[in-house]
């Protein structure tokens, strides 16, 4: 029983933090966000890297590494709002490394793991996806459908029509077509996609908090720093608890999707669910304890809420998450196995 | 991250198991009221000994088994899982040897520890008063030397199992010029003495697990100190840092356990199909799971780094806040019904309001968690 990480992973944590302390900086996040760009330079050096195929398999170009390393680099990208399309194209390949056919795999992994192609997941219905992140100027975009079913567009044969999300840290666009279908089990795909959307609202909850405390113990009101007073305090603290049981309950599915698959559902989902509340409570936790200052465009803290936002619903919002935990519950009494 | 247990780990929850289930308690008195249940609960510690499993976390020196910090977790789910009763003397157990083993004297180790882990002698805690709960340091309870000996008097509340008690740990002020952290003494109190006076106090459920204590100038050998005149806060610290550690893991158990019963039940009504009570039991699935994976990473720094990591107030605070949430969507669950005395749920509904203050009120938990974790500033107390 080791809830840490190995000493591997501390050094990737380690390395991603370091350089994206001085990759992307706030004002450098601030420039493209505005500009609705996306960090091009950044995005290059973090494909020679090798990060996009992190967790993508050897013999399908990745660095075969787990989904847990893939879950640090994630919720480091989170913490700095990085302006790349890390997370989409992570999406996709997960769905056609785990959903996919061989030809699929063949075809595009390669391609997601070097960074030459991007990608980007969606839920569709009916074949229309309302908002889709990263999805304008992605090679591939694959589609889950409300009928559990998955599909595969090449860009020439999607429809994508660009939007101005709240987040502009990353494009989005409604997209819709007909592509072919991934094969496999999607179920599969969508529960480590998951995992990697939680992750990456754990990075942002903590970075929330950490602006957070750094501001309380600066302000001061009636000659104390705000922090002093309970009201604010105690608000920390219930950041603190929200952002750690997202952590722990992201950490244990990140864990489950190599180690222990059966489990994978349940931790999947409550992954989401942990996460998803976290986000909107922890920044806008973060606007509030901030005061007049946080309700403006000039402090940052709004762009953390904004991404929040975005990824708390992505893949479906915590409601939706504990109503298939409430079903495999239920599907346990019906067995008359143990919780 | 490795969430499995070691093949040694596996064997110890194994061998446990099987201890539990080859010698389950005798059966429960259905009545006989608390001294009957207490004798029972004495009884079953008694095979726990005999067996060599009153207290694995001990060290081999003292009768223990000297088991790691995960080892204890798990003799403590075991214990939860097998719904076996902890053992009578589990403040002796858990608080009294721990705080001994770290401050007592040889002589102390040598005469306290063995009747702590059979049984023979029951530990209770006199900490808090009437004026000092929260605020521990402000305790008014007085002791003056008398030759040999000192004579203690004040008032002391919230004593569990002081009926039973051979001795209390007895934090006493010894110095009222001094800062009030610094005159306090930490004494083992010999509870069979006219001078001490226990008293049930009857809480919300209408039983009585704790008690007050009067203390009319009894008497306590000086050779009764632990850790030194004066260096009872720090003695009293180790106590408290006892009180949260092993608990846990059973808290955690008996709340999942609950929570298992209220999905049967639920389920038994055709309630899982209604998305509002799914969504609800849904949320108390996640909150319970929340709980055990963070106990679980709170263990692993205490094995990596020998302490524990903010998470054991975070623990707390989850698992009171929890247990209230479930005791009342089980009345809405299983109807009117649930709020008759004497009934399951009514106590446990009843029980739960107690979590949030007992062992830290979550007020003090949020403070502790702002200050020490987060590194915010302190609001001075206003005089």
């Amino acid at each position: 029983m080791d809830f840490g990480l190995t000493d591997d992973q501390r050094d990737i944590q380690r390395t991603a933090r370091d350089l994206l302390a001085e990759r992307a900086k706030p004002d450098i996040v601030r420039e493209h966000a505005e500009a609705g760009t996306v960090d091009g330079a950044l995005w290059k050096e973090l494909c020679e890297l090798g990060w996009p195929g992190i967790a993508i398999s050897e013999e399908n170009g990745g660095q075969g590494l787990g989904r847990i390393e893939l879950s640090i680099l994630c919720e480091e990208l989170g913490r700095v709002l990085a302006p790349v399309p890390f997370l989409p194209t992570v999406l996709a390949s997960t769905l056609i490394e785990h959903s996919g056919s061989a030809e699929q795999r063949a075809a595009w992994l390669p391609r997601l793991a070097s960074g030459e192609a991007t990608g980007a997941l969606g839920s569709s219905v009916d074949g229309t996806a309302g908002l889709v992140i990263g999805a304008v100027g992605a090679d591939v975009i694959v589609l889950i459908d409300t009928d559990g079913g998955a599909s595969l567009l090449e860009a020439s044969a999607a429809e994508v029509t660009p939007l101005a999300a709240i987040d502009p840290t990353r494009s989005a666009a409604r997209v819709s077509g007909s592509g072919e279908e991934l094969p496999g089990d999607v179920a599969a795909g969508t529960d480590r996609a998951l995992v990697a959307i939680s992750s990456e609202l754990v990075g942002v909850c903590g970075r929330a908090l950490e602006m957070t405390v750094e501001y309380v113990k600066d302000r001061k009101q009636f000659g104390v720093p705000v922090g002093a007073y309970q009201a604010v305090s105690h608000r920390c603290a219930q950041m603190l608890l929200d952002t750690e049981k997202a952590r722990s309950t992201a950490a244990y599915a990140a864990w489950t999707a190599d180690a222990d698959p059966e489990r994978l559902p349940e931790a999947a989902a409550m992954a989401k669910v942990t996460a998803s509340e976290a986000g909107r409570e922890v920044t806008a936790s973060a606007i509030q304890a901030h005061g007049g200052i946080g309700f403006t465009w000039e402090a940052d803290v709004h762009w953390l809420y904004k991404r929040a936002q975005l990824d708390s619903v992505l893949l479906g919002g915590a409601g939706s998450h504990r109503a298939s935990i409430a079903g495999i519950l239920a599907e346990r009494i019906r067995s008359g196995a143990a919780a | 991250m490795d969430l499995t247990f070691s093949p040694q780990e596996t064997a110890f929850r194994d061998e446990i198991r099987e201890w539990l289930a080859a010698n389950p308690p005798s059966a429960e008195p259905a009545d006989g009221g608390e001294d009957a249940h207490y004798a029972w609960r004495r009884d079953w510690q008694r095979r726990m000994y005999d067996g060599g499993w009153a207290a694995p976390s001990w060290p081999t020196e003292y009768g223990g088994r000297g088991s790691t910090p995960t080892e204890s977790a798990i003799y403590f789910e075991e214990i939860g899982r097998a719904r076996v009763p902890l053992p009578a003397n589990v403040l002796g157990l858990l608080l009294g040897g721990p705080t001994l083993m770290v401050w007592g004297t040889p002589e102390q180790k040598e005469r306290y520890l063995p009747p702590i882990l059979s049984g023979e002698e029951i530990w209770c805690q006199g900490f808090s008063e009437p004026d000092a709960g929260s605020d521990l340091a402000a305790l008014k309870t007085r002791a003056v030397k008398d030759g040999d000996d000192w004579l203690v008097t004040g008032q002391k509340v919230w004593t569990s199992g002081a009926q039973y008690s051979k001795w209390c740990m007895l934090v006493a002020r010894t110095d009222s010029e001094v800062a009030k952290h610094k005159g306090l003494t930490y004494f083992l109190m010999d509870m069979d003495q006219a001078a001490v006076q226990v008293r049930p106090l009857r809480q919300i459920t209408g039983e009585a697990e704790f008690n007050e204590l009067f203390i009319e100038e009894a008497r306590i050998p000086d050779a009764n100190v632990v850790g030194g005149v004066g260096n009872g806060w720090k003695v009293a610290l180790t106590t408290l840092m006892n009180e949260r550690a092993g608990l846990g893991f059973v808290l955690q158990i008996r709340l999942r356990q609950l929570l298992d019963d209220l999905i049967a039940a639920a389920a038994e009504r055709g309630l899982l199909e209604n998305g509002g009570y799914a969504d609800a039991l849904a949320d108390l699935h996640v909150r319970c799971e929340s709980i055990r994976l963070l106990a679980w990473k709170g263990l692993t720094d205490v094995e990596k780094y020998g302490q524990p990591g903010p998470e054991g107030s975070l623990v707390k605070w989850l698992w009171s806040d929890t247990n209230q949430r479930l005791t009342q969507l089980a009345v809405d669950i299983v109807g009117p019904q649930a709020l008759t005395s004497g009934t399951a749920w009514s106590y446990e509904l009843l029980r739960a309001r107690g979590n949030t203050i007992e062992g830290g009120t979550t007020e003090v938990l949020k403070n502790i968690i702002a200050e020490r974790v987060l590194g915010l500033p302190r609001l001075k107390a206003t005089a």
